[in-house]
This record gives C-alpha cells, sequence and structure tokens, in this order.
C-alpha cells in the first residue's frame, strides 16, 4: 500500500478514465438508440429551415416552439479532446455529442409542435451556448421554430 | 398572443406595426448544483437540471417580451428571436425579442 501512495494521482486519474470511458458509451449507445425510436415516432412533423411553408396559401395556426437540452462531456471525452488539441485535427468525441445533442434537441422541439397539434416547423433556428461557470464544461444546444397546424 | 419566428403569420393579415419589444432575464445556479455537474462531468449526459434552469429563463424572458407587447396594445410577436450570453462567471442572460404586431 505504501509503495502505491506515490502513484496515487495516477490511478485516481486512470480510474476516472476508465469511469468516464465505460460510462459514457453505454450512455451513447442508448441515447442514440432512443434518438432513432424517437425519430421515427415524430416522422410525421417536418422541419424545414425555409421561411415559409412548401403550401403558403393553405391558413395555418402559428405558435413558436422550443427545444433545448444541456449536455455535458464525459471525463475520457475531456481529456481526449485535450490530445487531440495538441495535434490538431477532428475532435471526434465531441462530433458524437455534439450530433447526439443537437438532434434530441430538435426531438424535443418536434415533440411541443405535435402536442400542439402541428404539421411542420419552418424557420427553424440553432443556439449553441457554452454554460458559463467553474469549469463545467456543458453546453446549451436550442432548436427553436414557428410550428405550423393546418386549419382545416 | 400569437409569437412566430418567421415574418407574418400564415393566413392573417398585419395590420400595425407596433416596433420591438423584448425581454430579458439574469440567472445564476446555485453551487449545490454545479458541484453535482462536475459529478457528472465524469460519466458524461444531460445535466437535466440545467436543462430546466435555462428553459424556465427563457420562458419567463419571453412572458416578459410578450407583456410589453400587451402593453402596446400588440396581439401578436413576429420575428422572434432569442440570444444567450455568459456575462460571469456562473451567470447567463437571456433575452428575447421581436416585433409587436396587431394582425386582424
Amino acid at each position: 500500500m505504501q509503495s502505491l501512495l506515490p502513484f496515487a494521482e495516477l490511478i485516481v486519474f486512470a480510474v476516472l478514465l476508465l469511469v468516464g470511458y465505460v460510462a459514457g458509451r453505454i450512455a451513447e449507445k442508448a441515447h442514440y438508440r432512443s434518438i432513432r425510436k424517437r425519430e421515427k415516432l415524430f416522422e410525421r412533423v417536418t422541419v424545414f429551415s425555409n421561411r415559409f411553408p412548401p403550401t403558403v396559401s393553405q391558413p395555418f395556426q402559428a405558435t413558436l416552439v422550443c427545444g433545448s437540452v444541456v449536455v455535458s462531456q464525459d471525463y475520457f471525452k475531456a481529456v481526449a479532446a485535450g490530445l487531440y488539441s495538441i495535434f490538431g485535427g477532428r475532435v471526434r468525441s465531441y462530433e458524437s455529442l455534439l450530433d447526439r445533442a443537437r438532434r434530441e434537441s430538435v426531438l424535443r422541439m418536434k415533440h411541443a409542435a405535435m402536442r400542439k397539434g402541428a404539421s411542420m416547423i419552418v424557420n427553424v433556428k440553432f443556439q449553441t451556448v457554452q454554460v458559463p461557470g467553474s469549469g463545467v464544461g456543458a453546453v446549451e444546444l436550442l432548436a427553436y421554430g414557428t410550428a405550423l397546424r393546418p386549419l382545416a | 398572443m400569437i409569437l412566430t419566428n418567421i415574418e407574418v403569420i400564415p393566413g392573417k393579415r398585419v395590420v400595425r406595426h407596433l416596433g420591438l419589444v423584448q425581454g430579458s432575464t439574469v440567472r445564476a445556479k446555485h453551487v449545490g448544483r454545479d458541484f453535482l455537474a462536475s459529478l457528472k462531468n465524469i460519466v458524461g449526459g444531460e445535466l437535466t437540471g440545467y436543462t430546466e434552469l435555462l428553459n424556465e429563463a427563457r420562458e419567463e424572458a419571453t412572458e416578459r417580451m410578450v407583456r410589453q407587447a400587451q402593453a402596446a396594445g400588440a396581439n401578436a410577436v413576429l420575428n422572434v428571436r432569442f440570444s444567450t450570453s455568459s456575462i460571469t462567471q456562473g451567470a447567463a442572460e437571456l433575452f428575447a425579442y421581436g416585433t409587436a404586431v396587431v394582425v386582424e
């Protein structure tokens, strides 16, 4: 035990890295599964980044809808990103994190639109903000747009 | 009150423009939440507490904007935009703005 003491910091680091990697991987897989499932479920709501719907002649009821999510990195991703930033190039660990979060925010927005009986969302805007604060690595992803419910 | 982030309301005609309306709120998170978030930084995933906090704040900013629009006599706000900025360590401003109009 005594001989391990000088390496205590290294051991803590390794444990955190391992926990981050395993927990992060499991959570990511589960999240992607749930995203794919809900994307099928909400297929009926079409999302446009166009300002106006393709069929303008029809009367619609318009409401603003939002979807947002705050995601944090895991320890492994943070360390990996630190390494990437030395050599440059594509930071894959963050790419998947942001992809997942953005799709989640769109799904939440679609969910809000569906509850209002809308068939489409137009003029969708995205916003990504780093959550301010003491070393907490987290970003908020916001998606918002105008949900249109066709009036019969 | 109708809110949209496009310049029109499909099927409705704008009768009168009343100008820019805005609403904002500044929120700070508390230390407990920050501590939990830093733990979550090890395993990753959604920070539900923050999601709620920011959503609540955005709703409040929107509500303040709506109140300003109502005071001006509007019944709709068009071209609504959101903006979030961190002003200091641990505090963020949520800002909503749009054009107040009267639609028929």
